[in-house]
């Protein structure tokens, strides 16, 4: 397990949390913990449950055993692939993204002129200006992630979820979502993210959470780890020392 | 021929024409949009099985003393059971959710056949209420459609971006905090009651139509889900009354003409929307 000091504010954590579907057998004894300023980097094979995890965090799903804490909130949420929306939805990107106000407007209420500047910050924030006309079905792959990311933002969230951001969407649309990422992070967001292209998360995080291919799970800090011992983890070998 | 207009009956026509026009849309779009629009059908038909039981209790003279129902309201109550049949269905057929008004249709449909062999007296009323009969509406079937008309406005402006939200995504706007089950059983019973009222104006074969074809005409053009809704009520108003003024000239069905200029308009719209496009 993780030993480092940490000052900072917990905002998520799980102990020991086991989940399973009816017919397979999926997480065992999972924790870990995400600070204030943390960039968790969940890696593992398709399969591997890290859907499920989102989804058990989330609450959309109901755990077996085990514990999940959530000390904010403030929760945002991109979920895998947000781009194979049913594309032919006459939407704008404005209407998309302002949907997601719903908890500071409320139930029956209108839009204010303030909601407005918000969704435009929103998409100034993942480079989206003024594309807030445009139908989102009609949107690059890439583009349309970032609309939803830039959902999540306009609820100024303080836990961002990513599931697989960059799957699905061209080289250079999964730079800029790395890249927008860290940037969240920076700004204080913390974040977790799923995904399989390994090496690029694992530059990304400071922590990360390994799904090993005989489905146990380990939690390091990356700081520790070359990416050779990160392999290693993943292959179920426990040669290694860390924490 | 004599102005439209000077007859009492064809004023009333028009004006609960518009007033279904306007409602039906404000329904319809966002059913389309949560890929519910067989619902429309479901509803109609299993309404169509209530109004026929009222109309089998009112031909006993015995049951018609001691409970003198309209066969509407039989409408309504089967057509609210019927959406919530469809809930309950929905969830247990996994992706293939839609099969569940289709199931809900058939017993709707099953029925009607069954009740419709004890009608007694004037079979020829089932009939007015499978192709309606707009230009014989009753007060009450007025203020009823009037009422009613106001409330499901009134209920979805309110709703609008909670219905936009959960028709979009409904795993976001639960997370969001909509209360997603409660939003969506109003959008049910409020498609059941305006299904079933409807019913005796444009006709229970037909009403699902005008949920639904004033939409797909709309989202060849419309470039947002606000525009969807606007463009929706535009062409449901053009629709019912341009068909309405062509039925009463040309002494057709004024439902059915209604529902075929929405068929022949939806498909100049597909023709004109894709050509330029490409
Ligand atoms: N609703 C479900 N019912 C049953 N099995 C499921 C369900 N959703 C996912 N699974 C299975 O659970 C496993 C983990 O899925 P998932 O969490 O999506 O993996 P990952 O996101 O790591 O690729 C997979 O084998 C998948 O087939
Ligand atoms: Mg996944």
């Amino acid at each position: 397990m993780l030993m480092t000091v940490n000052n900072m504010k917990e905002i998520l954590k799980v102990d020991d949390l086991c989940f399973d579907y009816p017919d397979i057998s999926l997480l065992r004894d999972v924790s870990f913990t995400v600070h204030e300023g943390d960039f968790l980097g969940i890696i593992g094979a398709n399969g591997a449950g890290k859907s499920t995890l989102i989804k058990l965090i989330l609450g959309l799903l109901k755990k077996d055993s085990g514990e999940i804490r959530l000390f904010t909130d403030k929760i945002g949420y991109v979920p895998q692939k947000a781009n194979s929306f049913n594309t032919d939805f006459p939407a704008t990107v404005r209407e998309v993204v302002m949907a997601n106000l719903y908890k500071s407007v409320g139930l029956f209420k209108r839009y204010k002129k303030t909601d407005e500047e918000k969704m435009k910050n929103a998409l100034k924030r993942v480079g989206l200006e003024g594309y807030e006309n445009r139908m989102i079905g009609k949107l690059s792959g890439g583009q349309q992630q970032r609309v939803f990311i830039a959902r999540a933002l306009i609820a100024e969230p303080e836990l961002l979820l990513m599931d697989e951001p960059t799957v699905g969407v061209d080289a250079q649309s999964v730079h800029a979502i790395m890249k927008l990422a860290a940037e969240l992070n920076k700004q204080g967001i913390a974040i977790v993210m799923t995904n399989h292209d390994t090496p690029t998360l694992v530059k990304a995080a400071n922590k990360l959470l390994i799904f090993c291919e005989h489905g146990n799970s380990e939690y390091v800090a990356r700081a520790d780890l070359t990416m050779e011992q990160i392999s290693e983890i993943f292959a179920g070998g426990r040669a290694h020392n860390h924490g | 021929m004599d102005n439209i207009f000077s007859y009492v009956f064809m004023r009333r026509a028009f004006l609960v024409a518009a007033v279904i026009a306007a409602v039906a849309p404000c329904i319809g779009v966002p059913v389309v949009m949560k890929r519910l629009s067989a619902i429309g059908d479901a509803a109609s038909h299993s309404a169509l099985a209530g109004i026929a039981l009222g109309l089998v209790l009112n031909s006993n003279p015995v049951i018609a003393k001691i409970l003198p129902i309209n066969p509407v309201l039989g409408g309504v109550l089967f057509a609210v059971i019927a959406v919530l049949g469809i809930e309950f269905f929905r969830t247990r057929f996994g992706r293939f959710s839609e099969l569940a008004a289709v199931v809900v249709m058939s017993a709707g449909i099953g029925l009607t056949a069954i009740f419709s062999g004890f009608i007694t007296s004037g079979s020829s009323n089932l009939s007015s209420f499978l192709f309606g009969s707009i230009v014989a509406i009753s007060d009450f079937e007025l203020y009823l459609t009037l009422g009613l008309g106001a409330a499901v406005i009134v209920v979805s402006m309110l709703l609008y971006k909670e219905l936009f939200y959960i028709s979009f995504d409904e795993t976001a706007a639960m997370l969001s905090g909509v209360p997603v089950k409660t939003i969506n059983f109003v959008l049910m019973v409020l498609t059941a009651v305006t299904v079933s009222v409807a019913a005796r104006i444009v006709g229970a074969l037909m009403i699902s139509s005008l949920l639904v074809i004033p939409v797909a005409a709309a989202m060849m053009i419309a470039k947002s889900y606000k525009q969807t809704m606007v463009l929706s009520v535009v062409f449901a108003e053009i629709f019912t009354i341009a068909g309405l003024f062509a039925s009463y000239y040309l002494d057709w069905r004024p439902g059915g003409t209604i529902v075929i200029l929405g068929v022949v308009v939806l498909i100049a719209v597909m023709l004109l929307s894709k050509k330029n496009k490409s």
